[in-house]
């Protein structure tokens, strides 16, 4: 949260307290302007909260633990279709969504550990491969297990998938304060995901600074001299690893619920490639970098689509370059820019491991 | 017996193609350490601009023999990619030689994707049509066993290739010079190797390779797309693990090795998983593959040889 | 006289080349050991498969009577045995602060469950991990950097963190690998103090060291190893005399190179 708020240009540093709170306004008041702009917008503005969860989730592993997953969003599928599986009419089973959810974070966690076993201890670029390939192999498998038994429904996807119905409140549904006036379900998912958003926050920063957080950094430093001071890496290593995975079933839980249906599409390697762009964009091994970087990537190829379509429109009377090639673009762009002149990303701040309140000494000097 | 023999002619045509873009990889691997994302997409740029001489060639010169037109397709398409590989090597990589270690790999990674997008670009989404100029038609040396000329040319010219640049790597004073710099850059420039040559010369080598393999890939399926360099490239670094990174005897190795495996385990999965698990699994074998090998035997069939970056 | 750590016939070769052949030694509580020898004489091999970083092909490692487990580091540390680096593995990006705090991560339980719920055990022993690792800062004499980047220390400074660093897993024997290397006089002569003060805190001291004055008046005992294989082992007045080590520095009939 400190980085975050200090990243803020021009206010960040001379008044944090402000800073912290603009952000908090800003973030509440967030839908209500993109509002103006129309009901897609805070769609939009939903699917972000979830790209945070993902970036923050990757983060751990890539940015903290310094292990290169390249097929993340495997972990995201799992999520979604435990949800799918276990809350639509495709089983017809109805698991209520305070049960689903655990589920469906525990499977991915368990998904984690299972890749992570064998995996965690090859060399990066080796790593980055085969967690490629186990992506692949899930989606794969998710669009193929359609026969002989259907399980998964094949490229077609589960559909239907029961909305997010919190102690007795459906989310799908516009919410009656009065007659005349209700907030809109977009607007009930929005407040939701920041909740789970802000929760994240706060577990991997409680994390960060922490003996957990500093064997993370050590081991991600240099490997060898971690082990040298007694850190069990290959435990550490599979504890980043599931975390991040319960990160990405969870947000891919939610996912399942809110668009109400999923297929393979959704988990290709290129959307793995994508919020490995956000982290690496917005800045490798701090949460502001991972916000940051979600925010503005998933935010910017959405205007780019608005924009893009109808200018290229009045420019060349057509379409050379559609939305989704301008999103791929600007992806691949982005992190090759980013890697070459500023590895350190958007927001290159430092990470702290120490908690500051411990930090006056106690005692005589 | 036939289906036998028919799958081993298949395994070996494919693996021919995975063993060329193999070579690619190793090579640059076992200098530079880097796993080479794009080189895949090398393979689909030196298709697709195959394509496009042709169809220009088909344009302005409709009575031109196939053969020349494949050759010509060739001399644009290598060239091409040649300079590709060239310029990645020296706008991209280059700079991050002494970079953190995942720097490199990501920066690869972006490579390869911008690739994609540029050529999502210029050719399209769909999939194209790839004139299959050398005849289709199969032949059948012996009854049940069908092999088509395609097939033939393919393993016939990726033999020579792979002798070619075995003698290259082994006779010649460049081939030295990657083999020495392969081994130690720091002592190879103190004697007198330009390493920064060396560099570039095998990312244009294995470019070189990847077109090829490119137009052996679409004469064969006949398709050619943006996205058709991501799997093969994928799959053909596996063969170069197999095989052992670095080493190019391993390369040739893994890729025919996994071209077999492929075809024979797509012949038999039906039957090995009682039905379950059936042909459109097949991409999964070279994960399973990879997985494996680098589990239990990380150092490949042949053994690895990557440089000391002293 | 109590032995805390024995080598039995420890043995490790790579390849084709054997580093270490044989070697035998004991280490006592309390004292300060030398291990000197020649340059690739093996004795940083030593250190590696003391240390876990290696595993022994021959011979194991006894230490406060139960052997050791061989090539796991981070067991080994458990036990109760530190090492520096030769050429200085610290943290880089990381303050000095962090550094010690980092090495006290093995004698600390806070689990992922404590750390999200923070609750009083776990801010209890954080509280304790800031407050011992300036006391180590304070300690190494270097207690005004602690929110120092340590990559940015000077070379002298970084040497001190890491032996705090070290010191913070509470480790029964330090083993430093050539703690004075690229230091100056004063330096050294620092180094020297610091190194009774931990064998006064009743911390047993191994080191590889060249420096030969550091040596001699620092180490109770000595042990040389030359082509991997231990040439002598006394108190360094009676090895200082041997022939046999006299050759291997000087080099004289066999052990001309």
């Amino acid at each position: 949260m400190n980085e975050l708020v200090s990243a803020v240009p021009w206010l960040g540093k001379r008044n944090p307290m402000a800073a912290r709170w603009l952000i908090i306004i800003l973030a509440i008041a967030a839908p209500m302007i993109a509002w103006q702009f129309g009901k897609s917008w805070v769609r939009i503005l939903d699917f972000a909260l979830l790209y945070m969860m993902l970036a923050l989730g990757l983060n751990l592993v890539v940015g903290f633990a310094g292990l290169l997953d390249l097929g993340y969003i495997a972990f995201y599928a799992v999520g979604a279709y435990t949800f799918a599986f276990l809350a639509s009419p495709h089983f017809d089973i109805h698991m209520p969504f305070w049960l689903v959810l655990p589920l469906g974070a525990a499977f991915a966690a368990l998904a984690g550990i299972m890749l992570g076993f064998p995996v965690l201890r090859l060399r990066g670029d080796y790593l980055a491969i085969v967690t490629l390939g186990f992506g692949e192999i899930i989606r794969i498998f998710m669009l193929n297990l359609n026969y002989p038994i259907n399980i998964t429904n094949g490229p077609q996807g589960i559909n239907m998938i029961d909305p997010i119905i919190l102690f007795g409140w459906d989310l799908s549904r516009n919410l009656q304060i009065t007659e005349t006036f209700s907030i809109n379900s977009l607007f009930l998912y929005y407040y939701f995901f920041l909740l789970c958003v802000a929760g994240s926050i706060l577990f991997i920063q409680r994390l960060q600074i922490s003996r957990v957080g500093r064997a993370w950094a050590a081991m991600r430093d240099d490997e060898l001299a971690a082990k040298a001071i007694g850190i069990n890496t290959r435990n550490m290593k599979l504890l980043a690893f599931s975390l991040g995975a319960t990160f990405g079933g969870v947000a891919g839980a939610l996912f399942g619920a809110f668009q109400g249906f999923v297929s393979p599409e959704s988990f290709s390697l290129m959307e793995s490639i994508a919020v490995l762009t956000m982290v690496v964009f917005g800045g490798m091994g701090n949460i502001a970098g991972a916000i940051v970087g979600a925010f503005v990537l998933a935010l910017l190829p959405e205007i780019l689509r608005d924009v893009a379509v109808p200018l290229q429109q009045t420019l060349f009377g057509t379409v050379i370059l559609d939305p989704e090639v301008l999103r791929m673009l600007l992806l691949s762009l982005a992190m090759i820019l980013m890697m070459l002149l500023r590895p350190s990303g958007m927001i290159p701040a430092r990470a702290r491991y120490a908690h500051p309140e411990n930090m006056k000494r106690e005692g005589a000097q | 017996m036939e289906t036998l023999i028919q799958q081993l002619i298949n395994g070996l045509v494919i693996g021919s193609v995975y063993a060329l873009i193999a070579l690619g990889y190793t090579m640059v691997y076992g200098i530079l350490g880097l796993i080479n994302f794009a080189h895949g997409d090398v393979l689909m740029v030196g298709a697709l601009t195959a394509l496009q001489t042709m169809m220009f060639l088909m344009g302005v010169a409709p009575g031109m023999s196939p053969i020349y037109m494949l050759t010509i397709a060739l001399m644009v398409a290598i060239p091409v990619c040649m300079t590709l590989g060239f310029l990645m090597e020296r706008l991209a990589y280059r700079r991050l030689r002494n970079a953190p270690r995942l720097a490199p790999l990501i920066t690869a990674i972006g490579m390869s994707f911008l690739l994609q997008t540029v050529a999502m670009i210029i050719w399209g989404r769909n999939y194209h049509t790839f004139p299959q100029l050398i005849s289709t038609t199969p032949l059948e040396p012996i009854p049940g066993v069908f092999i088509t000329p395609v097939q033939i040319v393919i393993i016939l010219a990726s033999a020579a290739i792979m002798v070619g640049l075995t003698l290259l790597v082994t006779r010649t004073k460049i081939g030295r010079a990657m083999r020495a710099t392969a081994e130690n850059h720091r002592v190879a420039s103190l004697m007198g190797v330009d390493t920064n040559a060396v560099i570039a010369f095998t990312f244009v080598v294995g470019a070189a390779l990847a077109a090829v393999a490119g137009v052996m890939f679409a004469s064969n399926y006949g398709i050619a797309h943006y996205g058709m360099g991501f799997m093969p490239g994928l799959k053909a670094f596996t063969a170069a693990v197999l095989g052992g990174i670095g080493n190019l005897g391993g390369a040739m190795l893994g890729g025919i090795t996994l071209g077999l495996v492929e075809s024979f385990g797509a012949g038999y999965i039906e039957h090995l998983t009682f039905g379950f698990l059936n042909s459109s699994y097949q991409d999964i074998f070279a994960f399973i593959i990879l997985g494996l090998v680098l589990i239990f035997k990380p150092t490949g069939l042949l053994g690895e040889r990557v440089s000391d970056r002293a | 006289m109590i032995t805390l750590l024995e080598a039995r016939n420890v043995g490790k070769r790579f390849g084709g080349l054997q580093a270490l052949t044989d070697v035998s030694l004991t280490i006592r509580k309390g004292e300060v050991y030398g291990l000197i020898g020649p340059n690739g004489a093996g004795k940083t091999t030593f250190f590696n498969v003391l240390t876990g970083a290696y595993t022994p092909d021959g011979g194991e490692f006894v230490f406060n009577g139960s052997e050791l487990p061989a090539g796991k580091p981070h067991k080994i540390v458990g036990r109760g045995i530190a090492r520096t680096f030769q050429n200085i593995r610290l943290f880089r990006d990381l303050t000095a602060l962090e550094n010690v705090m980092a090495g006290h991560h093995i004698r600390t339980k806070a689990g992922v469950w404590g750390i999200l719920t923070w609750n009083r055990f776990t801010r209890e022993e954080e509280r304790l991990t800031t407050q011992r690792a300036y006391e180590l800062l304070d300690y190494v004499g270097i207690g005004r950097f602690a929110d120092v980047v340590s990559k940015n220390l000077s070379y002298g400074d970084q040497r001190r963190l890491e032996i705090a660093r070290a010191l913070a897993t509470e480790p029964q024997l330090l083993a430093l690998d050539e703690p004075a290397a690229g230091m100056n006089a004063t330096e050294t002569a620092q180094l020297k103090l610091l190194i009774e003060q931990i064998r006064h805190d009743g911390i047993t001291v191994m080191l590889i060291e060249h420096d030969v004055k550091l040596v001699m008046g620092l180490c109770d005992r000595v042990a040389v190893l030359d082509f991997g294989k231990k040439i002598a082992e006394d108190v360094p007045t009676v090895v200082q005399k041997n022939e046999a080590v006299i050759a291997a520095y000087l080099g004289g009939g066999k052990h001309a190179h």
